[in-house]
């Protein structure tokens, strides 16, 4: 059992290294090749860092709820922690979104915060409604019942994060010049550095999920492993107390959950 | 269910009526009216939505109503549907209280005129809190903590119904000036309404499993 090829973190190292050169190539064009903006000056460079995590958090929580579809459909666990894996990092980048976001608002029109700004408001709401996700997964304790509950809550969220840009946006006049609207008024230069940046940031964002995964995988089976060495069986009735998905060890004693961990 | 044991309206009104005093104290005036106005009575009608969500399901999960549920030879659906309807009941019962006494205390304009307009912008905003507070209601309700989680969840889903809601009744509720709901308003709601119905009745069987 132990001989069996390894199937997770395959591909891991040519990711990492693929995202390291990407984030190289994008802070240099950002710092070198694109142009001073006009009027904000330097300040404006944290656009080709927020604008990339906004739109790569928001990526993410759909693709959550994408993952929590299949794992309704399949009903197979390895759906629904990469559908946790990828809403973790999301909530992860959407909170370095709201910081770089209140800075650059800070630095451009002089407030931490704007209300009249649709795409912030928003941006908040969703965050908000994720934020719940962690508590609502560690509130329940059967570990099937929490992954179906949480895969009907992604695809709810996830179909509310595109809904309730619609609705903010109508409630707000367009009182600032959209800076982030679309990428066709910026100079070529700009929307060059900008794709690459949304390109590393992406690529960033598998790379993490990535490891995540596999650190998830590698401590079931060590735990798995550890429990054979003490002549146990594979499996423990104890759960550790986490609102993280626990994944079954790769090549484990299937169902003999009789024996207490000596963990 | 709730007509013999009456627990969740009159509770949920009640504390409307006293959300209205609160307000009027809060904000120090004696009338409201236009945006204000709307905002207190989209704010208050939520947070009494809220306390009927909260009870919605708590007597099948601790009595056992789900498992006869599932033995009983009906789609699961249904069982979706009958608690939207309920909880919709609940908002119509609510708002026959809570309206006439938003009237009676807070009020600056006249209602009479803006009644129409009114039902139809309630009636839409009902329909979207009733489908989301099903929804969010059976997934609190199995959870350890579900007085705090149905709110925390059930808010950040609603917030669209309130822009749209408080949009629509802000017009309606000025003195002079008074105009029609903009129509772009009442169809969000629509929308919202029809978009997290077929959502929610998607993905509600999920959560009866066991």
């Amino acid at each position: 059992m132990a001989s069996r090829p390894v199937t997770y973190g395959r591909g891991l190292r040519t990711l990492s290294i693929c995202t390291v050169v990407a984030m190289a190539v994008a802070l240099g064009l950002v710092f070198f090749y694109a142009p001073l903006e006009a009027e904000q000056g330097f300040l404006q460079k944290i656009f080709y860092v927020h604008v990339p995590l906004a739109i790569v958090a928001l990526c993410g929580f759909v693709l959550g709820g994408l993952l929590a579809i299949q794992h309704l459909r399949t009903r197979e666990a390895r759906w629904d922690y990469r559908s946790y894996v990828v809403i973790h990092m999301s909530l992860i980048f959407a909170v370095g979104t709201l910081i770089t976001g209140s800075i650059w608002a800070k630095g451009s029109w002089g407030h931490w915060w704007v209300w009249s700004e649709p795409t912030l408001v928003s941006f908040l709401i969703v965050f908000l409604l994720y934020a719940t996700y962690q508590p609502l997964r560690f509130a329940i304790e059967d570990p099937e019942r929490q992954a179906r509950y949480a895969s009907v809550f992604a695809i709810t969220a996830g179909a509310f994060v595109p809904l309730n840009f619609i609705a903010v946006r109508l409630s707000t006049a367009y009182l600032h010049p959209r800076v982030l609207g679309s990428t066709s008024n910026l100079p070529s230069s700009m929307a060059l550095t900008f794709l690459v940046c949304v390109i590393a940031i992406a690529l960033l964002f598998a790379t993490l999920c990535k490891y995540e995964l596999t650190a998830k995988h590698t401590r079931a089976q060590v735990r798995a492993l550890r429990r054979r060495l003490a002549g146990e069986p594979a499996q423990s009735i104890t759960r550790p107390r986490s609102a993280a998905p626990t994944l079954q060890p790769v090549a484990s004693v299937p169902a003999r959950a009789t024996g207490r961990s000596a963990l | 269910m709730e007509l013999r044991t009456l627990e969740s309206v009159p509770g949920m009104s009640l504390f409307a009526v006293t959300t209205f005093v609160v307000f009027h104290f809060a904000l120090n005036r004696n009338s409201v009216e236009g945006d204000l106005a709307a905002g207190i009575l989209w704010v208050t009608l939520l947070f009494a939505a809220i306390l009927g969500v909260n009870r919605l399901f708590v007597a099948d999960a601790e009595e056992g109503g789900f498992d006869a549920f599932l033995l009983a030879p009906v789609d699961r659906s249904a069982m979706f549907l009958a608690k939207a309807l309920t909880l919709l009941a609940y908002l119509v019962v609510l708002e026959l209280v809570a309206v006439p006494a938003f009237a009676l205390l807070l009020l600056g304009a006249p209602l009479g005129p803006a009644l129409g307009g009114m039902i139809l912008t309630l009636a839409l905003g009902d329909v979207g809190v009733a489908v989301i507070g099903t929804l969010v209601a059976a997934l609190a309700v199995q959870t350890r903590a579900r007085d705090l989680l149905g709110p925390l969840l059930a808010l950040p889903l609603l917030v669209p119904i309130v822009i749209g809601g408080a949009r629509a009744l802000a017009p309606l509720l000025v003195q002079a000036h008074r105009a029609a709901p903009a129509a772009r308003w009442l169809l969000t709601l629509g929308l919202y309404d029809l978009v997290f119905g077929l959502i929610a009745y998607a993905v509600f069987d999920f959560l009866l499993e066991d």
